[in-house]
């Protein structure tokens, strides 16, 4: 299956809600290629009708990367079909989701790793590297 | 003085990552409602916050404002209470009781002075000072003692906001709001019926972030949630448009998702943010679940007629605001305007 097609939905913009929302991302990848300048839409501030999110989800597909994060719950960061354009889903510790964004950027924000992050686990390296040196020193009896 | 942690400290002894502590920001942003741009600001500010101290105060209420809470999700209420605010007398959810309970109050008053919250659930009788006790005190003297150091006072539910169902007619109690008695501190109305969780935990998240109280309307409501109606949010806003309505619950209308303004919503005159932020973790809204609006984040809503009486017979508001949901419906609005009437008139001569 070719994953990079999106799945057609079989109501085609019933409530009128999707279509407008897939011209702001047309608008948000002019800007991004144009000037640089990423987009990301709050899912949550839409009054969607039944049925809506999933046909967005379905309009804009599954593309070529997906990663799964884990900090206090899981979260979903996903391509679409449409390179530039990601679906990405924050669910809390208990499964629930506390945030729905289509991010237009080239990467999102949460995938990079945080210098708070980088520097933690670079003490935490160093502290294995000597306690491991220590532990050598003690197996060769010095 | 007891030295308070950080948030950012707090997430940081619990081991939560960088990435976990963008997405707390991320989620709170959303329950904020403010742009997805407004998370590095939120992040700093996050992270020098300090917890604020909480106490809940229960008066003439049902508790559904405390269950609404417990099923907040965005939070959870855990996380609330352990991460973002100390929440040190709450007698439905504490364990302690009687004097132990009055003690931790008194404590956290004294600890906070002038900067600890009061959320209040329910009204207060003045009828009578004997129809609602806590530990043998009044809820007026509860709440007038209380809030002498507090930093502002956040009314919970239509009951605390306005009065509620023991303020209705004949209001046997003398029930009235916090707003009519407190007058030298901020009070914030959040109401409803129950109120929306995620709007509870935006106003606490709110004072948490930026330390100081939303926007508010003319009735106290915080204006990024209670500042457009549901009608103007409503995914089946469209069919108001075309002049297509449910007639009945179980007509082609009803099971096509129509329109419900002749089945009584009240949706063009209620301000709140159900058809966006919607309840059990954004699953529906009464509206969406196939019921007309109540109206039940409006002020004395319970005294404006019958819940399935059309906005167009008069009953609930002025009609004044009846011709402005006409007007926004042009004539097709008018229309239905003029059909609920006639139906109206049938039901009262029926009835």
């Amino acid at each position: 299956m070719n994953t990079k097609q999106p799945i057609r939905s079989a109501i085609p913009y019933s409530r009128g809600n999707v279509k407008p929302l897939l011209n702001e991302i047309i608008h948000a990848l002019d800007r991004l290629l144009n000037d640089d300048e990423p987009t990301a839409i709050d899912l949550a501030s839409l009054p969607f009708a039944p049925g809506e999110l999933d046909e967005l989800e379905r309009a804009l597909g599954h593309g070529e990367l997906s990663a799964e994060l884990d900090a206090l719950g899981k979260s979903l960061i996903r391509e679409t079909a449409y390179p530039g354009v990601w679906w990405v889903e924050h669910r809390n510790t208990g499964g629930e989701v506390v945030g729905r964004y289509i991010e237009i950027t080239r990467s999102p924000e949460i995938l990079m790793s945080q210098d708070a992050d980088i520097g933690a686990g670079r003490a935490r390296l160093r502290e294995s590297l000597e306690d491991s040196g220590h532990q050598s020193n003690k197996e060769a009896g010095k | 003085m007891k030295t308070i942690p950080t948030l950012g400290e707090i997430l940081q002894a619990q081991g939560v990552s960088r990435r976990g502590f963008m997405k707390y920001c991320a989620a709170t942003a959303s329950l904020l409602a403010l742009p997805p741009a407004m998370v590095p600001r939120i992040a700093r500010a996050l992270e020098q916050a300090r917890r604020p101290s909480v106490i809940w105060l229960s008066f003439q209420e049902c508790t559904g404002c405390t269950e609404s809470l417990t099923r907040s999700s965005s939070p959870t209420l855990e996380g609330l209470i352990f991460d973002s605010i100390s929440l040190d007398y709450h007698h439905t959810l504490q364990a302690a009781s009687g004097d132990a309970a009055e003690a931790a109050r008194h404590a956290a008053m004294q600890e906070n002075m002038g900067s600890y919250l009061v959320l209040v659930d329910g009204s207060i009788p003045m009828a009578n000072p004997g129809y609602s006790t806590i530990a043998g005190i009044s809820n007026y003297d509860m709440l007038m003692e209380t809030v002498e150091g507090a930093a502002a006072v956040v009314a919970i539910g239509s009951c605390a906001a306005f009065g509620g169902i023991p303020g209705a007619n004949p209001n046997p109690t003398g029930a009235v709001s916090v707003r009519d008695l407190v007058k030298d501190k901020p009070v914030v109305n959040v109401p409803g019926c129950p109120p929306i969780p995620m709007v509870i935990t935006a106003v606490l998240a709110q004072f948490l972030t930026f330390g100081r109280l939303p926007d508010l309307d003319l009735h106290g409501r915080p204006t990024a949630f209670f500042g457009q109606t549901i009608h103007d949010r409503c995914y089946r806003r469209p069919f108001y448009e075309q002049g297509r309505f449910a007639e009945t619950f179980d007509d082609e209308g009803a099971r096509k998702g129509w329109c419900l303004f002749k089945l009584g919503c009240k949706g063009p005159i209620t301000y709140n943010a159900c058809a966006t932020v919607k309840w059990n973790a954004g699953t529906s809204f009464p509206i969406e679940s196939g019921h007309p609006c109540l109206g039940c984040s409006e002020p004395g809503f319970w005294d404006k007629g019958g819940f399935y009486a059309p906005l167009s017979t008069g009953k609930f508001g002025s009609g004044g605001k009846l011709a402005g949901a006409a007007v926004a419906g042009v004539a097709l609005g008018a229309g239905a305007a003029v059909a609920g009437r006639r139906r109206q008139a049938k039901y009262t001569k029926e009835g």
